[in-house]
């Protein structure tokens, strides 16, 4: 499509873009070096990474695709778990650091989780709503008490049972998850623009249309379903990195609900709202210790409120774009984008 | 006779699935919304009949009425407030609603009551009965005579009452019942005020066997009761009593069975969403839901 | 592509915030004991104290931190250490692993000397991993894992383990009762429960007690009504139940009402079983602890001072928390006595040769270290027959 309009040409938005990333990355390493970031704060920019991997695969899900699984947390412990076992075991074996296998330990973990994924997935799309939500919820515990009570029914050492895995090396810092965010937002956001992507969201927005149009409704839930619980693996390894320790009780139904907040309050069908939402409510946890008795309480009314008055969250599906915003300042006539919202 | 008394043991631990199910029934069949709350509803009772127990000292009878009353009116003020302004929204944002209200009761109560559990004397004592071997449990059988009574008392309600029809007929089709002149939303706010009014009997029942309140029993409980309700065919009333009892049997068994030495109670949350999931592959409907296909 | 930007604009900002929120947490922080603001004469001493205050497990946070606090500010009233007040700097973890590392990590960037925590095992073995790389000494009032000692020798446990736990109620229902069938019902949910279950069943085996059945729950469950049930058909003599109070009431209530009338035994995690069920419940039930409210010079003395502050009796955990207290602060002044400056490696290593060399006398008993971050110190056997609790034996 030509028009008046000056454009960027898309190999260049993509280096711009690339460009940012590589130099935020390269100013916050000098930073964490020069030691004017201190651990603590490298560990929550650790622990935004992961949970901005978490609310991106579970938008995937819900704002893509338009289901509710409640089960992200599982995902994320069979990721942690499956990444954080084959890395500590295959490193005995190989004789080599527990660190430099971290990007075959993810891709493991990913695997296995979307694995799972699929299991759990094929039987429950053929579900709506409230049952699907359900399925996911009940999968999510039979993983929790697996991972409980596994060690008892092998007769040796695998989860580490109720004490958790523990003497996990702490193999994920700020450069490993940063690249990893990067990775997985790219990688979401071409599947997206990507045909795949618009036969997703085609049937979130109108299943039988979508159908009658020629989309394999089956394939592409299964699809995006079996990536969200991929990317939910990655999440998982790299947070199982970050802590050292798989605590089978923190996967409950009570995590998954934070993930699926950050997504909701952030806009469903958004990266960027997933991903403010997701540094945002982390931030504000450290922030506000003082009122963490409240946190809890105000995030369900927050929830109940955005629902009232922003069921679509607070960007919607807006999604920001930096070339966007140039070609405007280009070009002074340039037209208002279509806003995405108007899809339904 | 170790048998007999597990059954007697599933039997009390379905009754009160059973009647948490009723209230999952009632509201799902009308507005089609899992109300995650419903458990919740509970929990807020079992913490009233703590408060006027073991707080205000009044006596039991007190404290069974002032939980029910207090559950009934938790139920429609949450129905108002809540659902209501999204009744044309869809269906995801309604759950995720039912979802963040759920959450709110939780760390509500947790923020007023605590972390650590209240525990409280039985509400009604009465002597257990002994027949040979067995112990029979009397608040075992004063749930299940409650219990069915209940469901009896519901069946009556949507049958034989003019309400009943107006439920029933806003379950087929809200539009069509609003122009046949029936009030979508008493008949809405009716059908919650129901629900929970079962809540709170079941919260009284819970509060008598367990004499426990923490701020996160409902949310298991309820659950449990989802799935039971699935599991008899959600919209059926004599489903969700079957499927209750059925739950709580399979829970019974499952805590008492064993391999060799090991006991297989730890499995028994797995079993038991296992079964959710098979029963929703399988067969949707779940146990009623052909034959008795009326949605209250 | 586009939302790269966004990303980038996104931690960037969060970045800001975090360094933002990083410059005044110290003051967030240090409002925990009620004991800063007199640092005048001779400074102060900063120690950490890391417990969940929220969340499922606050109960257990909250009660080990209020003892704790209480023991810094009987310290600080009596002088402080070399006339240096003591500042605690308070951090609530949630009960969540990364929230522990995250304040852990926290804590050190504050600059405190050593830390009393954590409280539960999952977070307290996070932390104990984290803190092996920094040395930091660490002293843990609850957690009974033995694992969390297994890092480095910066860890201490204020507490007995699991192990010796089950291994003392065993011989005390063997050698005291005269045992000869038991069955257990435990959390399987729960470290502590499976550790204590584990020794007590192997040291049955080896003192010829038959265990008839080993009943596993899940967290959270209320009805333990089919468990029970086939621990009385199985005629065990008695239950072993190694669990917290809040399980432990409801199991007691349930197995009574079911006609059991044996023996029912616990550990310390039962101090205050006896409020979560019917005193004619309790007849021929007994726990073993390091702390009950007996009458005894310094127990009547903490008790009072603990009343008097909190406004309710102390628990099992209220008094371990005071302890934690006073081992680290023991080791502590062993530092200060040696004059070392606060934040140095030596520093660091003295505190952990002080705790590790040094025995206090605390309120749930005489506690050294014999060359492992295990204390070694006296237990007693408490009964509840009465309703409530009774010193039975020393064991």
């Amino acid at each position: 499509m030509r028009d008046k309009y000056k454009r960027i040409p898309i190999p260049v938005r993509y280096l711009i873009n690339a460009l940012l990333c590589a130099a935020f990355l390269v100013i916050v390493q000098s930073f964490i070096s020069g030691g004017s970031i201190s651990r603590y704060q490298s560990g929550i920019l650790v622990q935004i990474g992961v949970y901005i991997i978490m609310a991106v695969s579970l938008n995937i899900a819900t704002g893509y695709l338009g289901q509710l699984p409640l089960g992200h947390a599982g995902f994320m412990s069979i990721g942690g778990y499956s990444c954080a076992i084959f890395m500590m075991r295959l490193a005995d074996k190989m004789g080599v650091e527990t660190a430099d296998l971290l990007i075959p330990g993810l891709i493991f973990g990913g695997c296995v989780t979307a694995l799972f994924g699929l299991i759990i997935g094929i039987p429950a799309l053929r579900l709506k709503g409230d049952y699907l939500a359900i399925v996911t919820l009940g999968f999510a515990e039979i993983i929790r008490v697996f991972m409980l009570n596994i060690d008892s029914l092998l007769g040796f050492k695998f989860t580490g049972g109720a004490g958790g895995l523990t003497g996990i090396p702490r193999y994920s810092n700020f450069l490993n998850v940063f690249i990893s965010v990067i990775l997985v937002c790219f990688f979401v956001h071409t599947m997206m623009k990507s045909r795949h992507g618009r036969a997703i969201l085609a049937i979130r927005d109108n299943e039988i249309a979508a159908e009658a149009s020629g989309v394999n409704i089956s394939y592409y839930k299964t699809l995006a379903f079996v990536i969200s619980a991929f990317f939910a693996g990655i999440g998982g390894g790299l947070y199982a990195g970050s802590i050292g320790v798989m605590d089978p009780t923190k996967f409950g139904f009570m995590e998954s609900i934070e993930i699926l907040v950050m997504v909701v309050l952030g806009g469903m069908g958004s990266m960027l709202g997933s991903i403010s939402a997701a540094t945002v409510i982390t931030v504000v946890n450290q922030v506000l210790t003082s009122l963490s008795e409240y946190r809890m309480v105000i995030y369900a009314l927050l929830l109940i409120v955005v629902m009232m008055f922003r069921p679509k969250g607070l960007f919607g599906t807006y999604d920001f774009s930096l070339s966007h915003v140039m070609e405007r300042l280009f070009n002074r006539d340039f037209p208002k984008r279509k806003s995405k919202g108007a899809r339904k | 006779m170790i048998f007999f008394q597990q059954l007697l043991n599933g039997l009390q631990l379905g009754s009160i699935y059973a009647l948490v199910a009723l209230g999952y029934t009632m509201v799902y069949g009308i507005i089609l919304l899992l109300n995650f709350a419903h458990g919740d509803i509970i929990m807020v009772g079992a913490y009233v009949s703590w408060v006027v127990m073991s707080r205000l000292q009044l006596g039991p009878i007190t404290a069974v009425f002032a939980s029910v009353l207090m559950c009934t009116l938790l139920g429609v003020v949450i129905e108002k407030v809540a659902y209501a302004p999204l009744r044309s929204a869809p269906r995801l944002s309604l759950l995720i609603t039912a979802i963040g209200v759920s959450y709110f009761l939780e760390n509500g109560a947790q923020l007023i009551f605590g972390a650590d559990g209240k525990n409280m004397n039985a509400i009604f004592s009465i002597p257990n009965l002994t027949i040979g071997s067995v112990t029979l449990s009397s608040t075992a059988l004063v749930t299940l005579a409650v219990t069915i009574v209940a469901m009896i008392g519901l069946l009556m309600l949507v049958h034989k009452t003019k309400m009943g029809k107006a439920m029933r007929a806003v379950s087929e089709d809200m539009g069509a019942a609003q122009l046949m002149g029936i009030s979508v939303n008493a008949t809405i706010s009716f059908t919650f005020a129901i629900g929970s009014l079962l809540a709170g009997i079941g919260s009284v029942l819970y509060s008598n066997i367990y004499q426990m309140a923490t701020p996160t029993m409902g949310s298991m409980l309820g659950l449990k009761a989802f799935v039971a309700a699935v599991l008899g065919g959600i919209g059926s009333i004599p489903g969700a009593m079957i499927g209750g009892f059925a739950v709580g049997f399979i829970e019974t068994f499952v805590s008492a069975a064993k391999i060799g030495q090991q006991s297989l109670s730890v499995w028994r949350d797995a079993v038991v969403f296992a079964i959710l999931i098979i029963v929703l592959v399988v067969k949707p409907t779940g146990i009623m839901g052909h034959k008795v296909r009326e949605k209250v | 592509m586009k939302k790269f930007f966004a990303l980038l604009i996104v931690v960037a900002m969060a970045l800001a915030i975090t360094a933002c929120s990083s410059s005044d947490s110290g003051e967030a922080g240090t409002n925990g004991g009620g004991v800063n603001g007199q640092s005048e004469n001779g400074g102060s001493i900063k120690v950490g104290l890391l417990a969940p205050l929220t969340g499922d497990v606050a109960q257990y946070g909250l009660s080990v931190a209020s003892g704790a606090e209480l023991y810094i500010k009987e310290i600080n009233e009596a002088g402080g250490i070399n006339g240096k007040t003591i500042e605690v700097i308070k951090y609530d973890e949630q009960g969540d692993a990364t929230e522990a590392v995250n304040n852990y990590y926290r804590l050190v960037d504050d600059g405190v000397v050593g830390i009393i925590g954590d409280v539960t095992s999952a977070p307290t073995v996070a932390v104990a991993q984290a803190s092996v790389e920094d040395n930091m000494p660490m002293v843990t009032a609850s957690a009974t894992d033995p694992s969390v000692i297994s890092y480095g020798s910066n860890f201490f446990q204020a507490c007995l383990n699991d192990p010796y736990q089950g291994t003392t109620m065993a011989k005390f229902a063997a050698n005291e009762l005269g045992v000869t069938s038991v069955a257990t019902i435990y959390n399987t949910g729960d470290d502590y429960s499976i550790g204590c279950n584990d020794a007590f069943v192997e040291q049955c085996n080896e003192l010829d007690v038959q265990v008839l059945s080993q009943e596993g729950y899940a967290d959270g469950d209320v009805d333990f009504n089919a468990q029970l049930t086939s621990i009385i058909a199985s005629g065990a003599q008695a239950i072993f139940c190694p669990n917290y109070y809040q399980d432990d009431g409801m199991i007691v209530t349930q197995a009574r009402t079911l006609g059991f009338t044996g023996s029912i035994l616990g550990v310390d995690g039962w101090t205050n079983t006896h409020e979560y069920t019917d005193p004619e419940n309790l007849y021929d039930c007994y726990f073993c602890t390091s702390f009950a409210i007996i009458d005894d010079e310094k127990i009547n003395e903490f008790v009072d001072a603990y009343r008097a502050e909190n406004d309710k009796d102390p628990g099992n955990f209220e008094a371990l928390g005071y302890d934690a207290a006073m081992v680290l602060l023991n080791g502590i002044k062993a530092a200060e006595d040696a004059g070392l400056e606060a934040g140095t490696d030596d520093y660091k290593q003295a505190v952990i040769d002080g705790i590790a060399n040094g025995t206090v006398a605390g309120v749930t008993g005489e506690i050294s270290y014999d060359g492992t971050g295990a204390p070694t110190k006296s237990i007693m056997i408490v009964s509840l027959d009465s309703g409530s609790p009774e010193f039975y034996m020393n064991y």
